[in-house]
């Protein structure tokens, strides 16, 4: 939960609620980009940002990112953080 | 040096525990005179641990575990509280799944599940947004829990329902911040404290400048760090310069990640939405002032407090004794290790938690459960 996890920007899904989605370890995911969205929205699209709950707070550079990644997988947050994503999808369709 | 050949660079880890033990040695620190070092994040006792960290440096050097995980420190008694709100019939409860199996003193949010309630494990507030938009017809609660890497993400999804005009989501904010637990630490007589490392996304939420007075009036060092094995390894080599040198400074070793002033959108939101309350309680410290944060009354509409008349702002404060025998307070303020509770293993494992810090992985006695305690022979692998 505390922990971040890096993804990368691919495409801007709501930019009047400054939604955006994510390409997590292969997982696509809808996250906020408010806390790094310091110019054109467009000039985020493949950057890579820190994720916490959905929330991009931190741009990082792509070495950064896979690093941080490896940090993570070591952890074994990296696996935890994909499965709240599924669970967190699952909620919503009422399943979880 | 079992773990180091899983670093990602052995050679430069090699590197800088040679000079850690160096710099013990100057210091003059045994292990029957330790210098004790406070790592404050869940995230950075956890990568101690999994690298066997505490066994690869010094021994005398002694990490005592910080308050930094937010699931250990949650007290019963609001744990009780969102088990009452989960089963108000009306109401959708939605979490993050660390929470699930705290214990509280009728049942965890996961009993509380298997018993019926409608309780939801999300990844993020913004599902929970999602929920509310979905079920108009139904209360969606957001369990806010943790400290400031947390914080923005709850209140920048209050604004966004207050712009929407939702009208059945809430928040019941349980949200807490790292300085004021560190200030009581360091205030307490028992506690012998030498350094700090600093937790890594706290600080880039909020920067490093809210550490100022543990150097400033406490005349300690705080190295802010990063969770990666080297970056342990090189915090811990700066802490111990600083009190080789008999310098105290706030100093980042994250500065990659960590702008030394944080990221001013989610401060501006936390501090539009959040206000300090006069003060918390934190399970094994007992209450801290202004260590809990609560929606402001702008947001009141968004409060689950004000809402269902529950938790601090309810005026309902309850306070519950902790279950016999558990030695979490103790643990929690590092006078005694995880090893050292009778119920270490027993009576209390991350199967079947009864205190909290064996919850999460993050927490002092799951991480010893897990790998193994410091300098015990062999870690349980
Ligand atoms: S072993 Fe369990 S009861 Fe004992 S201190 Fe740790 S979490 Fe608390």
């Amino acid at each position: 939960m505390c922990l971040g996890i890096p993804g990368q920007i691919v495409e801007i899904t709501d930019p009047a609620r400054l939604m955006a989605m994510a390409d997590v370890s292969g997982v696509r995911r809808e996250v906020n980009i408010a806390c790094i969205a310091d110019g054109p929205l467009e000039s985020l699209i493949g950057e890579w940002a820190l994720i916490h709950v959905g929330f991009a707070m931190s741009r990082i550079d792509e070495d950064e990112a896979a690093k941080t990644l490896e940090a993570l997988r070591g952890l074994g947050e990296a696996q935890e953080t994909l499965e709240a994503m599924a669970a967190g999808d699952a909620a919503l369709e009422g399943r979880a | 040096m079992k773990y180091v050949e899983e670093f990602r660079d052995p050679k430069a880890a090699k590197g800088v525990l040679a000079a850690i033990a160096q710099v013990t040695n100057e210091i003059g620190a045994t292990r029957e005179k330790p210098v004790h070092i406070m790592e404050i994040c869940g995230g950075h006792t956890h990568a101690i641990f999994r690298y066997g960290l505490d066994k690869l440096t010094p021994e005398g050097i002694e990490f005592i575990h910080g308050p930094g995980c937010p699931v250990c420190v949650l007290p019963m008694s609001r744990v009780d509280e969102c088990v009452e709100l989960a089963e108000r019939p009306e109401v959708i409860f939605t979490t993050f799944g660390d929470a699930m199996r705290v214990p509280g003193t009728r049942k965890s949010l996961m009993q509380a599940k298997a018993d019926g309630a409608d309780i939801r494990m999300v990844y993020s507030p913004l599902d929970a947004l999602e929920l509310a938009r979905r079920n108009p017809d139904r209360e969606v609660v957001f369990f806010g829990l943790g400290f400031e890497t947390t914080t923005p993400s709850t209140a920048l999804s209050i604004q966004q329902a207050a712009a929407e005009g939702l009208t059945n989501f809430t928040v019941f904010c349980n949200h807490i911040t790292v300085p004021p637990p560190i200030k009581a630490l360091l205030d307490d007589p028992h506690m012998v404290l030498d350094g700090f490392v600093g937790p890594g996304h706290v600080s880039m939420v909020i920067g490093i400048h809210p550490y100022d007075f543990i150097a400033r009036d406490y005349g300690k060092p705080i190295v802010v760090a990063g969770f990666e094995p080297l970056d342990l390894l090189q915090s811990v080599l700066m802490v111990l310069e600083q009190i080789r040198d008999g310098r105290a400074e706030v100093e980042n070793q994250y500065a990659r990640i960590v702008p030394d002033n944080g990221n001013p959108v989610s401060i501006a939101a936390i501090d539009e939405v959040y206000e300090a309350r006069p003060s918390f309680e934190w399970r094994g410290l007992g209450e801290i002032d202004a260590s809990g944060l609560r929606i402001r009354p702008k947001y009141a509409a968004f409060d689950a407090e004000e809402k269902f008349g529950i938790g601090y702002g309810g005026g309902q404060i309850r306070s519950v004794q902790e279950p016999d025998g558990c030695a979490c307070g103790q643990v929690m303020t590092g006078r005694i290790k995880p090893v050292a509770c009778p119920q270490f293993g027993t009576g209390c494992t991350p199967e079947m938690p009864l205190g909290a810090l064996m919850v999460s992985s993050e927490g002092a006695c799951a991480a010893y459960y897990q790998y193994g305690g410091a300098r015990s022979p062999e870690p349980a692998e």
